[in-house]
């Protein structure tokens, strides 16, 4: 597993992909459409049926994306549930950071100034 | 025999797809990376080429966490994109070459590179994105491919180091392939970006310039550091940059820049095309 730490960036290793492996799984299964409506029908059973941990479970009912990356969710798979609940990558990168979504846009464009 | 004829590498992020969907080409958000592709064009149309070999990582259609390989080669005689969860139009599909595929194949392991051959695969946004910027309103691809996917996804990651050298034995496998494809390389993702953690939001324009500026000369340059040390620089998302590494060691020893644009933001993303026009490529790497 990886011992290296990176400030505020999660390495998704070995140990992450182990921890997250339910969630992720719930969350490739929304590649198909009969998948995403049937979560957004009953997300608590959907969830059960892929055996999320109650930290992953908790995580998903209350939105929260530092909270379900924690509980071992790839962002890759996650946009996929995300994708369900309407956020965009900006939206995320909002959460993460503590920015509204316009502050962060505007960091992001910033970007672009200071080349 | 076979023509390398040279290469493009490109980001790839979803939100092409949409600005494209939505016919955003000439908006100022947008103009400055679609330009970017109007050598790309200019070069295509004398370059006609006939098969693309593809560099690109899986975002989770094809590959799950269950089986999930550091080198993917398709080998199918077609290849399928389909829903990818959220919203993106599904693109035409692509015709295969499986006999250049298995050549492909037999070189790499020959050359100890253990690979995984996938004779059916989806192929996700990182090959259609592309694709779709490169011929802008296809139907059907002038184009076959051998698409080569990248584990960029789940650590431990190839390093760059040996992402370059995999190219390079693929373009030894390209220069001993006795059909007459004319060759494009591609190199798909990238340039700096970060969607998760604390430091969402990541861009590196010094090291993104240090990318450009070694890809077609010193492509080495790129290959002092770990995954680790590109996730530091780069981003979690700009470690990509090992589909560029590996395309550009594709080409073979010599390839000269003929286009470069860089453009932020696309989304989260610090965005680039580069073409290269490949030289020597008949000659050992």
């Amino acid at each position: 597993m990886t011992t290296r730490t990176i400030e505020g960036t999660p390495v998704f290793d070995g140990a992450a992909a182990q921890r997250g492996y339910a969630l992720n799984a719930m969350c490739f299964s929304f590649n198909d459409p009969a998948n995403r409506a049937a979560f957004v029908a009953d997300e608590r059973e959907y969830c059960r049926k892929f055996g999320l941990t109650p930290e992953q479970r908790s995580a998903v009912e209350r939105r929260d994306i530092p909270g379900l990356i924690a509980a071992g969710g790839n962002i890759y798979y996650l946009a996929k549930l995300a994708g369900i609940l309407g956020l965009s990558v900006q939206d995320i990168g909002a959460l993460q950071t503590g920015l509204s979504v316009d502050q962060f846009k505007a960091k992001l464009l910033a970007h672009a100034e200071a080349m | 025999m076979a023509t390398i004829l040279g290469g493009i590498f490109c980001s790839h992020v979803p939100g092409i797809g949409g600005a494209i969907a939505k016919g955003l080409q000439r908006d100022p958000y947008w103009k400055p990376f679609f330009d970017g592709f109007d050598p790309v064009h200019r070069w295509l149309d004398h370059a006609r080429p006939t098969t693309a070999i593809v560099f690109y990582n899986d975002h989770g259609l094809n590959f799950f966490l269950d089986k999930m390989p550091t080198f993917a080669v398709g080998a199918a005689p077609d290849y399928r994109n389909a829903d990818e969860g959220w919203g993106l139009a599904v693109s035409p599909p692509f015709a295969g070459e499986p006999e250049l595929s298995w050549h492909v194949i037999e070189a790499l392991v020959e050359a100890e590179f253990d690979v995984t051959t996938c004779q059916q695969m989806l192929v996700d946004h990182a090959l259609t994105i592309p694709f779709a910027l490169a011929w802008p309103g296809a139907t059907r691809w002038p184009v076959r491919i051998v698409p080569i996917a990248i584990n960029t996804v789940q650590h431990p990651l190839p390093s760059p180091k040996r992402c370059l050298a995999l190219g390079r034995a693929v373009n030894a496998a390209l220069r001993s392939w006795k059909g007459g494809d004319r060759i494009l390389v591609m190199g798909t993702g990238g340039l700096s970006h970060q969607l998760d953690g604390g430091r969402a939001g990541h861009i590196n324009v010094p090291y993104d310039r240090f990318c450009m500026d070694s890809l077609a000369g010193d492509p080495d340059a790129m290959t002092t550091q770990s995954s680790l040390d590109v996730v530091e620089l780069a981003g979690t998302q700009g470690v990509e940059i090992l589909n560029w590494i590996a395309a550009r060691g594709a080409l073979g020893a010599r390839a000269t820049e003929l286009s470069r644009t860089y453009h932020i933001p696309i989304s989260n993303t610090a965005a680039a095309v580069m073409l290269l026009e490949a030289h020597d490529a008949m000659q050992p790497a």
